[in-house]
């Protein structure tokens, strides 16, 4: 059973990025705006993270700056599609090729930096704990506020009036500026939320996960969350499980040849892309469940008619 | 204040005017990022857009780089016209050249004038096959084509790794992971002596006329100009959705196909992990530029052609990053999509729309 511990511990943070870059989209998509460029944000995000904490030596400043770049990144998606009224999947697109460009621009000077990876938590007593330990209390708080993100997401929409207005105006943008809600104003911020937990997730992967820089490091892990918005119909408990499952099937490569299964790496490696590929499919088509839990407003330009 | 007053009919000023305005912005902006590096921006911008083609080789590189981008984007701005969004054309790119690329390395020995043909149908085949896994997808299960086209990239490249690194591997070859070169009759002809300009260059313009052809004179060329200009009205006259996925996807993952293998089987010769600089990405840029018109894609190949050849040699000789070329490639197509809008609004400035809201 000593294998069982490494294992979970890879699953968490395997599965932390995920959950915050998809628990972000899930607002962000549910005031009815699709930023098709999360994987440019992260990517964004996880080298301001780096660059920031490898100058200053303080990862809670990169962390500041990683959030800080994944709202600017939003910032201009949102300008073209909300202001300027562009089309959201291809400014989408546009947004993630250029954080992929930029992202390897700045980074080029830090590649071969080596950084401290964040802390864990540390609780005397506690954190020795066997097998709990480790698992519970001996994280970085990213993963914690990884999780608490979830909840949050869920309370918001659940149980705040903000989050109320904010569902609206993704269901159904001309009732909701009739009412007398700014439907743009709303549309920026929730693009912005989305924009912030990207960059988080970006971090996480430069200053935790791999405490380094390397270009395109994301390797898709931006399209996946997109992906695991869907698979979980809009609702943020479906995305936990969600993402949980994405990372246990991420790091069965790496498990795999331990445990004497002998499959060509790059088989592996195809794991997490096809498993995107299959629950798409499977919850897409149930295509009521699509129709009852996606915002109705989603990709639609909304030009306030007087 | 600045506001959006929607024209009744689209400027066609515009329509021709906003690439332009676009590209000189790109021009500016990147002059100001040269100049944040600590290079003289006009010497950037000259080693970047002038140099690369001042000479006579220097525009035949052009002709090589830009061949694969237009092939691959008049294949997808049909369905973007239709909101068919094919991204995954880098992993249909990969498969063409796996396919037709394979084909070359069974018959290694053949010196068969049938061969190039034979690989020219696998790999549009083998694009074709990649695109119609989404297509599929897409009719029968309503799962998007974004995300699956772009998830089946990763697949494909890793495939690619794994022959090059495994089966495919050239056992003559000193363990590097490349396949065997491929015989002379797999190999494109050179079109233009002394330079690297290959029959897949003349199959380019081909394809761009075929496509404006399709496009202007063809009934389906009808029915995508009427569902991207207007969805409700093509679907009250009956225009099958789904045939138009199953169409725009085929035939873009044929082409994606046929671009990748003229990149094995013409400037690479072999098959090896890495077999494109992210063409079938800067494609989708290239078919935006072009306004997904087939003749303006011809331009936007050009010009994207350009940023990759620009891209190289500021590398070489001014020490900048590669990641430069993705850069302006980016910024361009912001500058385009925002360019976008003054085709169907006009700005006005002042106040008046404040007027009448309530919020």
């Amino acid at each position: 059973m000593e294998w069982l511990v490494p294992f979970i511990l890879t699953v968490i943070t395997a599965s932390t990025p995920l959950l915050l870059a998809a628990s972000g989209e899930l607002i962000t998509e549910k005031s009815g705006v699709l930023n098709l460029g999360v994987e440019g944000m992260m990517l964004v995000g996880a080298i301001a993270g780096f660059a920031v904490t490898a100058s200053s030596g303080s990862a809670i400043l990169g962390i500041v700056a990683a959030v800080i770049a994944g709202v600017l990144m939003s910032l201009i998606f949102a300008f073209l599609t909300l202001t300027l009224m562009a089309n959201q999947v291809a400014t989408g697109l546009a947004l993630t090729i250029f954080g992929i460009g930029f992202s390897a621009l700045v980074g080029s000077k830090f590649v071969g930096f080596a950084i401290e990876p964040l802390p864990g938590l540390s609780i005397p007593g506690i954190s020795a704990i066997p097998v709990v330990g480790p698992i519970l209390f001996g994280q970085d708080f990213l993963v914690y506020l990884s999780i608490a993100a979830v909840f949050g997401v869920g309370w918001f929409l659940a149980k705040s009036r903000a989050g109320l207005v904010l569902k609206a105006v993704g269901d159904s943008h001309h009732s909701a500026h009739a009412i007398g809600y700014s439907v743009i104003k709303i549309r920026y911020l929730a693009t912005m939320f989305g924009g912030a937990m990207a960059g988080l997730a970006g971090a996480y992967l430069s200053l935790s996960y791999t405490p380094m820089w390397a270009e395109n490091m994301t390797a898709g892990r931006g399209w996946i969350a997109l992906a695991l918005v869907v698979f979980a119909t809009w609702r943020p408990g479906r995305l936990l499980a969600g993402a949980y499952m994405f990372g246990l099937i991420s790091v069965m490569q790496l498990h795999a040849q331990g445990a004497g299964i002998h499959v060509p790496s790059q088989f592996m490696s195809m794991l997490p892309y096809l498993a995107t590929i299959i629950v798409l499919v499977i919850i897409s088509s149930d295509r009521a469940k699509i129709r009852l839990n996606a915002p109705a407003c989603i990709g639609q330009a909304f030009r306030p008619a007087h | 204040m600045v506001r959006l007053e929607p024209r009744r009919q689209h400027s066609q000023a515009m329509v021709y005017l906003s690439p332009v305005l676009a590209i000189f912005m790109t021009l500016v902006v990147g002059g100001i990022i040269f100049a944040f590096m600590g290079k003289n921006p006009f010497d950037a911008l000259y080693t970047f857009f002038i140099l690369p083609i001042n000479n006579s080789y220097g525009i035949s590189e052009l002709f090589v780089k830009a061949t694969p981008l237009v092939i691959i984007a008049v294949g997808l701005s049909l369905g973007f016209r239709a909101n068919v969004w094919n991204i995954g054309a880098e992993g249909q790119l990969t498969m063409g050249a796996i396919f037709g690329g394979g084909l070359a390395l069974y018959f290694h020995d053949s010196e068969s004038a049938f061969l190039l043909p034979a690989m020219f149908v696998l790999g549009a085949i083998g694009g074709a096959f990649w695109a119609a896994i989404p297509a599929l997808l897409r009719t029968k299960f309503n799962a998007n084509e974004i995300l699956t086209s772009l998830m089946l990239t990763y697949v494909a490249t890793l495939f690619l790794s794994f022959l090059v690194h495994g089966p495919w591997r050239n056992p003559e070859g000193f363990n590097f992971p490349e396949s065997r070169p491929f015989p002379d009759a797999g190999l494109l002809p050179i079109i233009y002596d002394g330079t690297r300009v290959h029959l897949g260059t003349a199959v380019a313009v081909f394809v761009v006329i075929a496509g404006w052809l399709l496009l202007s004179k063809s009934v389906i060329g009808f029915q995508l100009r009427v569902v991207g200009k207007a969805p409700q009205a093509a679907r009250h006259v009956g225009f099958r959705q789904k045939r138009m996925v199953w169409f725009t996807l085929l035939l873009g993952g044929a082409l994606a196909g046929l671009a990748g293998l003229f990149e094995v089987a013409g400037p690479i010769g072999q098959l090896q992990p890495s077999i494109s600089p992210g063409y079938g990405f800067t494609a989708i840029i290239v078919a935006f530029l072009g306004r997904l018109h087939p003749v303006g894609i011809l331009f936007g190949g050009l010009i994207m052609a350009l940023t990759y050849l620009g891209g190289e040699l500021a590398q070489i000789t001014l020490g900048l990053p590669n990641a430069v070329t993705g850069l302006f490639q980016g910024i361009l197509l912001f500058f385009l999509l925002a360019c976008d809008v003054l085709t169907k609004y006009r700005i006005r400035f002042g106040s008046t729309a404040a007027k009448g809201r309530t919020a």
